[in-house]
């Protein structure tokens, strides 16, 4: 297992390398420069500009920059955003709660309706029920996020009026940051209310956002079930005449379940890419809405920063499936 | 010297008479197969629809997509109350009809399906062809590469080079083209992988083939099939963020009538005019459920696993 485990790590160390190299020259190509952002509409003087420059580092040779860049990555600091004048790591420190919060919500959503569909839809191939749950998956696969949670909007929040449009609480509660996520914090807040004003803003967010890996999920657990179904062993479990409950719950589930682990997991960077539109569409104050904002502004650090940190987690996210994977499927591990 | 004797000839006539025969009987099992996925059949008549009106637009459009009807501005349905029948989808927020700017829209969306599938298709076999037939430090080159674009999440990366190249259709065309290709790559890699030892690459090569034809003229065809199913899934992938980019302001400007642009310009109106931002979001819904629904019987069809099961 060590091996296997060094061997994933071994992979993944010139990959980190290569993303940054990315991040690093992706904002370098951005068109202007950061002076003349910084200056915005009232100008800049070639030796103020020149002064900016050098202060930023954007003076240096460019390895030598790349190399700072580097060393400042081991020391906690991605720099300072242009517009907030905040270190890039605090701010994403700060928002990130607000994502995985909507991510989480989405994933367990998409999970607790998807297994059991794609099982249901497995076990009963064929029938209406199955072509009706296929049929559904199909349209959330396909569908554009954007425009659905448009939808939920007219319908929920425009014509029931149930849901708010944006935001994460109402504004009639205050209260201190203890986790970040909301729905914890508005409990510990302890005022009446909170905790379900936090719900009904994160409902459309989380529905919206859970409608592609759901759909996704579903259709993988159906085809992994009906794969595990044919097999010798579930035919030898139903000859010994055990329940079908059993044979389902016990036999093929958890067979079927492997590869559907690697699906939810690889679904961490299909949420990441879908909290951008997701947040700009609730105005939800995440880190999705906070990137795409940054790359309209041209906030050179910030993007840098985010497309780092964003491209860890979907790294560390692969390699812990990776790893689980190789738990819990032998073969895998001994390859 | 290539004297041919005419025995030679016929047999070759022959042989060449066969490989049509047998190019045929492919074509019969591969429509017999995909026939039989009624969603598929449905997909593939929706999506010849589409091109239909996208290639007949300009002529059977009821209006200029870019005209302004200033006395008929967000003028509803025609069976809504105070809709036009001159409008039967009605009009946007400028006065411009919403059907018009619907079926020329349609043209946008396939041609950057179009676009974008034979950028990354055609860079991503050439890329995996590499990668698998040369093997070594060539292959784990280019492999790290491709993992480096997947650890990125599609939309974000396109969005930072749609901003270094400057937002626009064409711009945005190749970043989706960029961030899909390392599917292909890794296909046709893994394809590469598992055929280059086989007897008949083996017998090629020992007839004296040389790389280009060994990668290009024998392994490749014997490739296609599971490229063929991702590329219909990446063009439904294109029209998403391609729409997607239009939406968050990166893509199509204004006032093409690409439908993510349409749906980013009706935003504001989603409250009071409910028409502007439905009718083009569901152009982009049933277009790409057609093509996954043709991709699905493509699936069924070109995966011998499944025609035995």
């Amino acid at each position: 297992m060590l091996r296997f485990l060094l061997g994933r790590l071994g992979l993944l160390i010139p990959t980190f390398i290569g993303v940054t190299f990315v991040a690093f020259t992706f904002i370098r190509l951005l068109p202007g420069d950061p002076a003349e952002l910084l200056a915005g509409e009232r100008g800049i003087s070639p030796e103020r500009k020149a002064e900016v420059m050098r202060q930023l580092g954007f003076d240096k040779p460019y390895w030598q920059q790349y190399l700072d860049y580097i060393l400042g990555i081991f020391q906690g600091d991605l720099g300072t955003s242009f517009s907030s004048k905040k270190p890039v790591l605090d701010e994403f420190m700060t928002l990130f709660p607000a994502t995985a919060e909507l991510a989480l919500c989405a994933i367990i959503l998409a999970v607790c309706i998807g297994i059991p569909a794609g099982i249901f839809a497995a076990v009963k191939r064929g029938s209406i029920a199955d072509q009706a749950i296929m049929g559904t998956a199909l349209v959330g696969y396909s569908m554009p996020i954007f425009w659905w949670g448009l939808l939920l909007i007219i319908l929920f929040s425009g014509v029931l009026q149930w849901t708010p449009v944006s935001g994460r609480i109402s504004l009639l509660y205050f209260f201190p940051q203890v986790t970040g996520f909301m729905l914890i914090d508005s409990l510990l807040s302890g005022e009446k209310g909170a905790f379900l004003s936090a719900v009904r803003h994160l409902i459309l967010p989380s529905i919206v956002l859970a409608t592609i890996p759901l759909a996704v999920i579903a259709r993988q657990t159906r085809s992994a079930m009906l794969e595990v179904l044919g097999e010798d062993y579930v035919r030898t479990a139903r000859a010994k005449g055990l329940a079908p409950k059993s044979v389902i719950g016990l036999h093929a589930l958890r067979n079927a379940l492997i590869p559907v682990v690697t699906t939810i997991g690889l679904q961490v960077g299909v949420l990441l890419g879908g909290a951008i539109l997701t947040e700009t569409i609730f105005s939800w104050p995440g880190i999705g809405k906070w990137l795409f904002d940054s790359i309209s502004r041209r906030d050179y650090f910030v993007v840098q920063g985010g497309l780092l940190l964003i491209a860890g987690i979907v790294m560390m996210v692969n390699l812990i499936v990776d790893v689980l994977y190789g738990l819990i499927n032998p073969r895998i591990r001994h390859n | 010297m290539t004297n041919t004797s005419p025995a030679t000839g016929a047999d070759t006539d022959k042989v060449q008479a066969a490989s049509r025969s047998a190019t045929w009987a492919n074509l019969a099992e591969f429509w017999y197969y995909f026939s039989r996925n009624k969603g598929a059949v449905i997909g593939l008549c929706i999506f010849v629809a589409l091109v239909t009106v996208a290639v007949l637009s300009p002529w059977i459009s009821p209006h200029d997509p870019d005209m302004q009807y200033r006395d008929s501005f967000l003028v509803p349905p025609f069976w809504e109350e105070g809709g036009k029948s001159t409008f039967i989808l009605g009009t946007d927020a400028v006065g411009r009809d919403i059907l018009s700017r619907l079926m020329h829209g349609a043209a946008y969306s396939l041609w950057i399906g179009v676009i974008v599938v034979t950028i990354s298709l055609c860079v991503g076999i050439v890329t995996g062809l590499i990668s698998g037939y040369a093997g070594g430090t060539v292959d784990t080159f280019i492999m790290r590469l491709m993992d480096i674009i997947l650890a990125f999440p599609a939309l974000l990366l396109a969005l930072v080079l749609v901003a270094i190249l400057g937002p626009g259709l064409t711009n945005a065309m190749i970043a989706i083209a960029l961030v899909l290709q390392p599917h292909f790559v890794r296909l046709t890699r893994a394809a590469v992988l598992a055929e280059r030892s086989r007897d008949y690459v083996v017998a090629a090569r020992l007839a004296g083939a040389g790389h280009f034809r060994l990668m290009f003229k024998t392994i490749l065809p014997n490739c296609l099939a599971p490229l063929i199913v991702q590329a219909t899934l990446s063009f439904s992938n294109a029209i998403l963020d391609a729409a997607a980019l239009g939406f968050l302001g990166m893509g199509a400007q204004p006032p093409a009538s690409e439908w993510g642009t349409m749906l980013a310009e009706a935003r504001e109106f989603i409250l009071s005019a409910w028409w502007v931002v439905t009718f083009p979001g569901l152009a982009i819904l049933i277009t790409v459920i057609a093509i996954n629904l043709v991709g699905d019987g493509l699936r069924d069809a070109l995966d011998p696993k499944l025609k035995r099961s």
